[in-house]
């Protein structure tokens, strides 16, 4: 390793060379403020903001951009660089729409936290924001707001370099320059996955998700409906952040509290549904691979792979369409969950499903796409009526005037409230994994999976792709067939990494018969609807919280859920039968590539 | 007359199936029919499997690059500041006078397109502009006149 010395404010500080003077400064906690900048993503270099001056040299230097150099001297916060970039702020400030008041994003933007350090007057520089700029509402996941786009263009390389889709582009030139769509269509009309990863970016106001929670109010408010709500396992520990806790604080108890103190009707979890889903799933995996390796049933598509994101479903869809055959066609416990709100739930509890109002607290921007999917409605209503994202449900509870902090702890209400830490690790890439092998085995073998504390390390962990593969052994008398079968798993989060598997899978080349893959990168904890900002480190301690949330729980294998037993028993009779097919599985179709 | 798909062909044999194949294949199509289509746009993205925005991004960043449909013949009439100065402005009435379009407008027989471009390098001789790829120098109001006479005599 090469080490370079350099000065910055005065202090010498060893870095290794390619280090930029930003990483630099960082190391020895001195803030250079960015905006184009990410460190998900690759340098752009294009906003300026961070500009420093180094000695003896008459430009400034992009901070982010360049290395630093041996025998640098660094200043980072001279008259001529606070001049510098008040101008450039101001300057940014000149083409965007500053009515902060009526944004999604005020209190939350980076351009107004800037434009507030640097104390930029208002009649610096003329405004030039373009006229007649209208807002794309055509998704149902997300909205774009030209007039509040700084170009920065982190969407672009968000939607490039994590997903691999590049539904964005920088279109024309110059003053022109703007982030289009293919043609500048609008969104429900291209490539989109809807996963929300550039809403998570942006940091602005400019890409926003649509926002329903306002219909959730009336629905409360409504003597005549009775409101449902399941939150996602990854919402609980990310919500914390939006309402004053350190990142990775867990607040599943206070959550369950704030609902029923809004006025929610039934306080449920989705959590419920993940281990419902794992038993179809589970089901549907073992049927699969017994038609294949029993009955050398040529017609079967192996891997299967899992259909809980609905980021990575679009992606599919518009990327493979020739490879659908191999997705689950199980929905995703949200759907599962808005599917038995209106059914399974309703007759329980002796209320008419049309008046029922099934809102679904998710970490997501595709879950808003999936639940206005037109053929999510196998209750016979809208499976689910609302989906809103961590960060709409957070500020409903400011909203609510909750003093989120001193509310107690309860528990979620019955019956589909009940869940087990393998429900809850749904929320981090591995999770879909850990929580399938745990059932899939013991139904298997009747034991326990060969793992410490039943938890399955490698499935876990943050590289975009990981496999493992258990050998079966010891198998119970009708899945004999499987006896000495060495399961070949992987996991994919990020679809960039999605990508690869199917390539590899369209090739004819994948050894595995059983893959998760999730659009986000990090899985749900990841997801496009949580609290902004995110980075690897955020998404790390939300990833350690979900697994603490799965060892506190006192069951952790999904088919020990007393509730799921039940609702076989009562309601549903068999895995993957005839009421499983018409409430609990979906198909997919093919969509185009632009 | 060519086919977009021959076309993509013959460039991604000689470029490869890759990105930089990507100028070269719309290049040739502006140079066949004036302007590239969305669907062409689509076709060439999953001929080199990169997106369809993608390929919209790079043609709607060069100003000869045109995804509109345009007139058989695109007059691009330089806007730098050298030829603004030699009387730009009154060129630019004269061609929407005799064309009876406005700027960025296309004539109704389909003839001419109306446009600017940037410094097309002729600052010495300008004003200047180009139809299709051939220079006009040292232009007045008169000359523009006969200029566009000679290309509506040449097509009937």
């Amino acid at each position: 390793m090469t080490t370079i010395k350099l000065k910055i404010d005065g202090h010498t500080i060893e870095v290794e060379k390619g280090t930029t003077i930003l990483e630099a400064a960082k190391k020895i906690n001195v803030k250079i403020p960015t905006l184009c900048h990410h460190e998900d993503l690759c340098v752009a270099g294009n906003c300026r903001v961070c500009v420093v001056e180094v000695k003896n040299r008459h430009r400034l230097e992009a901070s982010c951009a360049v290395p630093a150099e041996e025998g640098m001297d660094i200043l980072t916060n001279s008259a001529k660089v606070r001049n510098a970039r008040k101008d450039i702020v101001s300057l940014l400030v000149s083409e965007h729409n500053t009515q902060c008041t009526t944004c999604y994003r005020n209190t939350n933007c980076e351009l107004q936290d800037l434009a507030a350090e640097y104390n930029v007057d208002g009649n610096r520089f003329l405004s030039v924001l373009k006229p007649n700029l209208s807002i794309d509402k055509s998704s149902w996941s997300i909205e774009k707001d030209d007039s509040k786009c700084i170009r920065c263009q982190r969407c672009v390389r968000t939607c490039a370099e994590l997903q691999h889709v590049n539904a964005l582009t920088a279109a024309n030139k110059g003053h022109e320059m703007k982030i289009a769509t293919f043609m500048d269509l609008p969104f429900n009309e291209v490539v989109c996955t809807n996963c929300g990863q550039c809403v998570n970016r942006c940091p602005t106001g400019a890409l926003t998700e649509r926002r329903y929670f306002d219909q959730v109010w009336e629905a409360i408010g409504d003597p005549n409906k009775h409101v449902v709500m399941n939150t996602a396992p990854s919402v609980r520990v990310a919500l914390g952040e939006m309402l004053g806790y350190e990142v990775g604080t867990r607040v599943t108890g206070k959550m369950v509290t704030a609902m029923r103190k809004m006025g929610v009707d039934s306080v449920l979890d989705t959590d419920f549904t993940a281990d419902l889903t794992i038993i179809e799933e589970g089901n549907e995996l073992l049927t699969r691979l017994k038609k294949v390796v029993k009955d050398g049933d040529k017609s079967i598509k192996l891997p299967m792979i899992t259909s809980c994101s609905p980021g990575w479903v679009k992606f599919i869809e518009h990327m493979f369409p020739n490879h659908l055959g191999h997705l689950s066609t199980c929905k995703s416990p949200q759907q599962m969950f808005g599917a038995l709100a209106k059914t399974y739930y309703a007759e329980k509890k002796g209320i008419d499903p049309k008046d029922i109002v099934s809102v679904a607290i998710m970490p997501c921007a595709a879950k808003k796409y999936e639940a206005n999917r037109p053929e999510m409605n196998s209750s016979g209503y809208r499976d689910i009526d609302a989906g809103l994202t961590t960060r709409e449900f957070g500020l409903m509870i400011k909203q609510a005037g909750l003093d989120f902090k001193n509310l107690e702890d309860t528990a979620f209400d019955s019956i589909m409230g009940e869940s087990t830490g393998a429900g809850v690790i749904f929320g981090a890439t591995g999770g879909v994994m850990e929580a399938a092998l745990r059932t899939a085995y013991a139904v298997v073998t009747g034991r326990k999976v060969p793992f410490e504390n039943l938890n399955i390390t490698p499935v876990r962990g943050t590289d975009g792709i990981r496999a493992a593969s258990i050998k079966i052994e010891g198998c119970l008398p009708e899945w004999n067939f499987l006896e000495g079968v060495e399961l070949n798993v992987a996991v994919a989060h990020g679809l960039k990494n999605a990508r690869v598997i199917m390539d590899e899978i369209a090739a004819g080349k994948s050894k595995y018969h059983f893959i998760e893959i999730m659009a986000c990168p990090g899985g749900c904890i990841g997801g496009g609807g949580q609290p902004i900002p995110t980075n690897a480190e955020i998404r790390a301690k939300r990833t350690k919280a979900i697994y603490e949330e799965d060892m506190g729980k006192p069951i952790r294998m999904s088919h020990e859920n007393p509730e799921i037993t039940q609702i076989y028993e009562e309601f549903l009779g068999e895995p993957l039968g005839h009421k499983s097919h018409d409430l609990l599985h979906t198909h997919y179709q093919k969509r185009h590539r632009h | 007359m060519l086919e977009i798909s021959e076309i993509i062909q013959e460039k991604v044999a000689e470029h490869g199936r890759e990105r930089k194949a990507l100028l070269p294949i719309l290049q040739s199509i502006v140079n066949l029919k004036n302007y590239i289509a969305d669907k062409d746009m689509v076709q060439i993205a999953e001929a080199l499997d990169i997106s369809a925005a993608d390929v919209y991004g790079t043609a709607s960043f060069y100003s000869f690059l045109e995804t509109e449909e345009k007139g058989k013949y695109v007059i691009r009439v330089c806007k730098s500041i050298t030829c603004e100065m030699k009387g730009k402005h009154c060129v630019l009435k004269a061609l929407e006078d005799t064309l009876k379009v406005k700027l960025g407008e296309t004539t109704h027989d389909g003839l001419f397109s109306l446009e600017q471009a940037n410094c097309l390098g002729l600052c010495d001789v300008g004003p200047a502009m180009l139809i299709n790829e051939q220079p006009y120098t040292k232009l007045t109001p008169d000359s523009v006149h006969e200029i566009i006479t000679e290309y509506r005599n040449k097509v009937k």
